[in-house]
């Protein structure tokens, strides 16, 4: 994990799962924290594993591929780990198979479950653009997984007090630099992260409807997203892209409005609890999905919904 | 400056969902109606290296490993206006494993020799393991950028924007590098010209067998495969939806409004 980061609901569900499997293959769990580690993380990762390796020296301060990678191959070496767990962001997602290469091990991203049968993990994920669900057996150890880790419930407090120790180790030259990072809306909570989540896609028509859907949102304390349709056209910023490639989201509410609902944006948001959607056509695959929804022009609909979401009543 | 990009075919994966069928026993899509095509972001990672190319000069190479029908791909490819094509022949029953895949795509790329940038798309539009740009990358001993949206030539080799959680970071890499592409409006993927996709029937694609690449065997390296779908399946949704009713569009939109806000209040 990326200590960086904190004990964020992305680390909760990675610990929750580290800690079932391995309380299942009867193993130790190791949490190797990449970059700086404070006081707070660890206290909240010591009742879980069974041992801390922070690996904070300088180099790793910020995130590089080459030297993440190369100090993954180092940690990983001698306890030679039956499966090595990561979450689903950028970062992670760009280790998990190169982190498998160099340790002849096997891979597979963005997981959502994790069974073992017969010795071997057994994986699932999502395939052919969320229509289909594959078991994946990673027969090489270590497997190296990606969990879609928000949707993996949180470790139960053990009474297990984990011993962290630091360790520094030599560390490859780097391939690659970091010249600069920009965010898309600083300061902003974490889309994953919103309960109540307004997206607009084709339908919407432009850029201007947005700031309709932003101040829908605001009135409701959510966010927007957008469909990879509306961002290619420009629309919305990739950062609020929803689906299969994009933002896997779960929210406790999903407005879709001039979305189609097919499979590939649905595989990013299916988790959600309730999904209501805005559309003109009745036969839009998005309805499937729903609890309730409405055949309309959305720009019939949106006014009507500010005017009642900002009464109060 | 020589440029390979990696490119797909695959069943369209834009099929609605209830014209969409598996073969549990094969653990594969069914193709049914489905036309093949080129998996997005192959296309996007084209249409990348097509508009470099027009800053900074150089050749693009397309490479596809498949069966013969992927030609297909590198026509339209061809016709986008690609330098040259490589079909590396898929004898054998196509197989979602990356591993073998980038070891073949690997191969190739040391016999097309000097390659200094190559791209492949972020993931497939059917399995979408997203590894075999990264798998690739590693097998090749060269740098690799994930989710790259912009290209330039830089004095170091190249400088790329790339999409992160929070926003876009540059970066920059020393060639030869790979970069997995993914989609922005900007690289949307261009379409062929009717002359062109006339002329690209004309024009030559390099064949190879994995025998031509000293390959004997998909299955690299020995040992238990890296990625084995055990099973594939469809899970089934019920239509529960609850379409709210009304004379008018807005005596629609406030008993909409009305169960939105109940849905809201209750998070």
């Amino acid at each position: 994990m990326f200590g960086a980061r904190g004990f964020d609901r992305s680390a909760q569900g990675l610990l929750g799962a580290g800690r079932d499997l391995a309380d299942r293959l009867q193993a130790q769990l190791a949490v190797v924290c990449l970059g700086p580690c404070d006081a707070q993380l660890l206290s909240a990762l010591e009742h879980i594993a069974d041992e801390i390796i922070v690996a904070d020296q300088p180099e790793l301060a910020s995130y590089n591929a080459d030297l993440y990678l190369g100090a993954l191959q180092k940690i990983c070496a001698e306890p030679r780990p039956r499966a090595i767990l990561l979450g689903n962001d950028t970062y992670s997602q760009e280790l998990v198979p190169r982190l498998a290469y160099r340790l002849a091990g096997s891979a597979a991203g963005d997981v959502t479950a994790i069974t073992v049968e017969s010795g071997c993990l057994r994986v699932r994920r999502s395939v052919y653009g969320g229509k289909a669900e594959a078991i994946i057996a990673l027969k090489r150890s270590p497997a190296v997984v990606g969990l879609r880790a928000r949707a993996f419930a949180p470790a139960a407090e053990g009474t297990r007090s984990a011993p962290g120790h630091h360790v520094s180790v030599d560390l490859p030259d780097t391939t690659t630099r970091l010249l600069e990072h920009t965010s898309a809306s600083a300061g902003a909570e974490r889309l994953e992260d919103a309960k109540i989540v307004i997206a607009g896609g084709r339908g919407i028509g432009g850029p201007e409807p947005f700031i309709r859907l932003q101040q829908l949102a605001a009135l409701l304390g959510g966010q927007i997203a957008a469909s990879r349709a509306a961002c290619d056209a420009g629309w919305a910023p990739p950062s609020l892209q929803v689906g299969q490639t994009g933002k896997k989201i779960a929210p406790e509410l999903y407005l879709a409005v001039g979305i189609h609902g097919a499979s590939q944006h649905m595989a990013g948001v299916s988790d959600a609890k309730v999904i209501a959607a805005i559309n003109t056509d009745p036969d839009a695959p998005i309805f499937k999905y729903c609890s309730f929804g409405i055949v309309e022009d959305f720009r019939k609909v949106l006014p009507i919904l500010h005017e009642k979401l900002s009464s109060g009543s | 400056m020589n440029v390979v990009v990696c490119m797909k075919q695959i069943l369209d994966p834009e099929i609605p969902t209830r014209d969409f069928r598996i073969d549990a026993a094969r653990k594969e899509a069914v193709r049914g109606s489905a036309n093949l095509v080129t998996s997005i972001f192959c296309e996007n990672a084209l249409e990348m290296a097509l508009q470099f190319r027009d800053r900074a000069g150089g050749r693009i190479t397309a490479v596809t490993f498949g069966a013969s029908a992927a030609e297909e791909v590198l026509r339209k490819s061809l016709a986008m206006k690609a330098d040259a094509a490589v079909l590396v022949l898929n004898q054998a029953r196509p197989h979602p494993d990356p591993l073998s895949v980038a070891a073949v795509l690997a191969a190739a790329l040391r016999k097309i020799g000097s390659c200094d940038l190559i791209l492949t798309g972020r993931e497939s539009g059917d399995w979408g393991s997203g590894q075999t740009g990264a798998l690739l990358a590693e097998n090749l001993g060269c740098p690799c950028i994930s989710f790259v949206d912009e290209i330039e030539a830089s004095a170091a080799g190249v400088r790329v924007r790339r999409q992160t959680d929070f926003g876009f970071e540059s970066m920059s890499a020393q060639l030869p590098a790979v970069l997995t592409i993914t989609n922005n409006e900007r690289n949307v993927p261009r379409i062929p010209k009717t002359r062109d996709v006339i002329a690209s029937h004309r024009q030559p694609i390099t064949r190879w067998t994995l025998a031509d690449l000293g390959i004997t065997t998909p299955e690299l390296p020995a040992g238990a495969p890296y990625y084995e779908v055990a099973e594939l399946f469809i899970e089934s949704r019920e239509s529960r939806c609850q379409f709210v009713t009304g004379d008018t569009p807005e005596q629609k939109a406030r008993a909409f409004a009305e169960r939105l806000a109940q849905a809201a209040r209750s998070c």
